[in-house]
């Protein structure tokens, strides 16, 4: 017992207190800014594993980008990764940065279903799965409900039966193999249900993008809620993101 | 000769591995296992030439720290005797040859599908139809999990044979997270491509696998990796085994309702990745290690900013686990459950902290040192009940020799030679073979490439210490209550993407 209170003594408050204007340590790559310097926009383009820049004028898919940095090392004049997590959206177009075009990513109210903020302002509950995913957007969320984050704090729960739940998380890219699952799990979620993309993997593909084993026809069934770029997010882009959903208006 | 020496990341030409009868084959792999005991099978792999099938065989051995190589060809539709039918640690090695290219083993024990794989030979063949033994009685039940589990956790079916709550068999599909990475390296990308591939891998083991891929690559291409890359690695690798080993510890303490434990350990692993996050600008070390360059230097400031997080974590750490294990509550839900016997481990081929949780002595940074290993004098630490308890304290105490080893080497910080791009590889060499052998946090990593006659890869083959481990989960519930399956599992924390790739 008092071992117990020893240690909870020592650890102290852990909790992030506000998550929303919290820093992230170090050099976190977040939001980029592109200028409108001129570079070799033909070496530019090549440079990106997968595919996330477009020239023309020179924009960014944060769906697509897997956050390496690549582009910011080779060419700092053009593009610079800042250290704003907020980067979720519900609107796919949101997602891609254009050059000299220093606006934050947001979610549009506007375009949120009615019933999103009536029925899930308080409370959610979401359903978790995994279709592809390499565990560490799994991990991330995971991470989301620890003492720090805490995201339980704000009624954001995930819970272990679809049928508890107001929504799913898809993780990973859907692979062939987990296609019938995800969609079995999907319809055992009672209506009305959200749809929420984590992960570079999830939102475009990623590195998978060109893979035979992927089937992502589930993605053109249904629309898809609230985008949460990252490899892998970070947690507070993930908990921004589900607050801005439900409760921003 | 009937087999080829080298040591780990030695690149040979692929006609120098003697190509043998399969029956000599046979005998002379299955005959190299059983030998000694630190001889095991690290990797075994087909590579399709029309008709014909090449395999190819990897044997470690760990006290001579050398690879045996040797290779057979044979035809697809031939029938042949299988390794397994000898020793039991090829079984899932031949299980995916069958998978993969249909090649039949005549008196193989459990000759089922691996992953379903989209190559795979038999598309009749889906994951929804897996062939499951069962028991035909009534006194038994059989209780189905997956393949989405109850947390945020990746797929996977699990079917539990019980009898009342005791778990009589349990048998684990997998194949639900393949993604056909393998084939992906094969597609003609350019580097920075296949490093993203590399660290896709796992991403909870994304350094192990990423290492492995760039010496694969700097052995193909004959770049001799510099000291401060080498030491930012080697850093990186103990730093990946102290997140996940604690973040496993929070898991076992929420497996058994300890709250206190969890949310200690489970805080206790931020501070470790958000000073990867401080290195390298991902808390998964996701972009920090690329083949033939130093991309994000171990400075100075940097070193006095991980011993400053080391400081803080150790007086921590090292106060919740002597209350974890002092607690009779904790201490009887960890001991003497989930055992996995030393010779069952051995026989299995278990690799890794599993491996050394059973008393069998397998850990490549002593057998085939990589990176900076062999200046530290590494001593594995080995436990030899087997059970959760083992696998706990193994976790533990390798936190504390990672640490130490991270402070051994923080004392010395490397010059790092003007900023270099990875242009100064040169393309890789035609008619090539290599192994890579990484130890990461679950164990040993073997990443295998064969390169063609333009200096392209033609065949990538990998291997996750999952492969070997993921038989040790289902061996040691048995007799088991089934509601001990939660720390069981998490006392492996096996990979399914490491697996089904």
């Amino acid at each position: 017992m008092f071992n117990n209170l020893k240690i909870l003594y020592h650890q102290g408050k852990q909790f992030i207190p506000d998550v929303t204007t919290a820093k992230v340590p170090g050099i976190f790559r977040g939001r980029p800014v592109i200028t409108t310097v001129k570079v070799d926009e033909k070496e530019l383009n090549e440079l990106c594993p997968v595919n996330a820049i477009s020239v023309n004028p020179v924009c960014i898919d944060l769906g697509k980008c897997t956050f390496c940095g690549e582009c910011a090392m080779r060419f700092p004049e053009k593009i610079q990764f800042t250290a704003d997590y907020k980067i979720s959206a519900n609107e796919r177009e949101s997602l891609i940065i254009k050059e000299g075009d220093d606006k934050l990513v947001e979610v549009n109210p506007e375009k949120v279903r009615r019933e999103i903020h009536s029925l899930f302002g308080r409370s959610l509950k979401l359903r978790q799965v995994s279709a592809g995913g390499d565990n560490s957007c799994e991990w991330e969320l995971n991470a989301a409900n620890n003492v720090q984050f805490d995201m339980g704090r704000f009624g954001i729960e995930f819970v272990a039966s679809p049928r508890h739940a107001d929504g799913i998380v898809i993780t990973g890219p859907i692979t062939e193999n987990m296609a019938e699952p995800l969609q079995i799990c999907y319809d055992a979620t009672p209506d009305p249900k959200i749809i929420v993309l984590v992960g570079t993997d999830a939102i475009s593909g990623g590195i998978f993008a060109g893979s035979a084993a992927i089937d992502r026809s589930f993605l053109d069934k249904y629309p898809v809620d609230l985008y949460i770029p990252g490899n892998p997010a970070h947690p507070l882009t993930i908990i921004n993101g589900l607050l801005d959903l439900t409760r921003k208006s | 000769m009937h087999y080829l020496t080298i040591k780990n990341n030695q690149p040979v030409p692929v006609s120098d591995i003697p190509e043998i009868s399969y029956n000599a084959f046979l005998i002379l792999n299955t005959g190299m296992v059983v030998e000694t005991a630190g001889r095991h099978c690290v990797n075994y792999f087909g590579y399709p030439e029309g008709e014909k099938i090449l395999l190819i065989c990897c044997i470690a051995d760990d006290d001579e720290h050398v690879i045996y190589i040797s290779s057979s060809v044979v035809d697809i539709h031939s029938e042949l005797h299988s390794f397994t039918a000898k020793q039991l640690c090829f079984e899932k090695f031949e299980r995916e040859i069958h998978e993969n290219y249909g090649v039949q083993y005549s008196d193989h024990p459990w000759l089922k599908p691996v992953r379903y794989a989209h190559d795979r030979f038999d598309k009749t063949n889906v994951i929804s139809n897996y062939p499951f033994y069962s028991i035909d009685s009534e006194e038994l039940h059989e209780v189905g999990v997956g393949p989405i589990h109850a947390g945020i956790i990746e797929p996977g079916h699990f079917r539990f044979i019980c009898n009342g709550e005791q778990i009589l068999h349990l048998e684990i599909q997998l194949g639900y997270q393949h993604r056909g990475i393998e084939k992906l390296f094969l597609a003609e990308k350019p580097l920075n491509q296949l490093a993203t591939l590399a660290e896709n891998i796992a991403g909870d083991t994304t350094v192990g696998h990423s290492v492995a891929f760039a010496q694969v690559w700097e052995s193909l291409t004959g770049f001799e990796p510099g000291r401060d890359i080498d030491y930012a690695r080697t850093i990186a690798l103990e730093l990946e085994r102290i997140a996940i080993h604690t973040g496993d510890l929070s898991a076992v303490c929420t497996d058994i309702a300890y709250q206190l434990g969890s949310s200690v350990f489970g805080r206790l692993r931020t501070p470790i990745i958000n000073f990867l996050q401080e290195w390298c600008g991902n808390r998964l070390s996701k972009g920090l290690i690329r083949p033939g360059l130093n991309r994000y230097p171990l400075t100075s400031e940097l070193a006095k900013r991980l011993t400053v997080v080391l400081d803080t974590f150790e007086p921590d750490f090292t106060e919740m686990n002597k209350e974890l294990f002092n607690m009779p509550s904790a201490l009887s839900r960890f001991e003497r459950t989930g055992v996995v016997s030393t010779e069952d481990a051995s026989a299995i081929g278990a690799v890794g902290m599993t491996a050394r949780a059973s008393g069998v002595v397998r850990d490549t940074r002593v057998s085939h040192p990589h990176c900076l290993y062999s200046e530290l004098d590494h001593k594995p630490i080995v436990k030899r009940h087997g059970d959760v308890y083992s696998r706990v304290t193994i976790r533990k105490k390798e936190v504390f020799q990672s640490i130490k080893y991270i402070r051994a080497l923080l004392e010395n910080v490397p010059e790092v030679p003007e900023l270099q791009s990875s242009s100064i590889l040169k393309t890789p060499c035609a008619d090539l073979f290599t192994i890579s052998l990484v130890e990461g946090w679950r164990g040993e990593i073997c990443h295998c490439a064969i390169t063609g006659s333009n200096g392209k890869l033609i065949h990538y083959k990998i291997k996750d210490p999952s492969f070997h481990n993921w038989m040790a989960l289902a061996l040691s519930v048995r007799n088991n209550e089934i509601s001990d399956f939660p720390i069981c599992n998490k006392s492996f924390n096996l990979s399914y993407s490491g697996h089904d790739l």
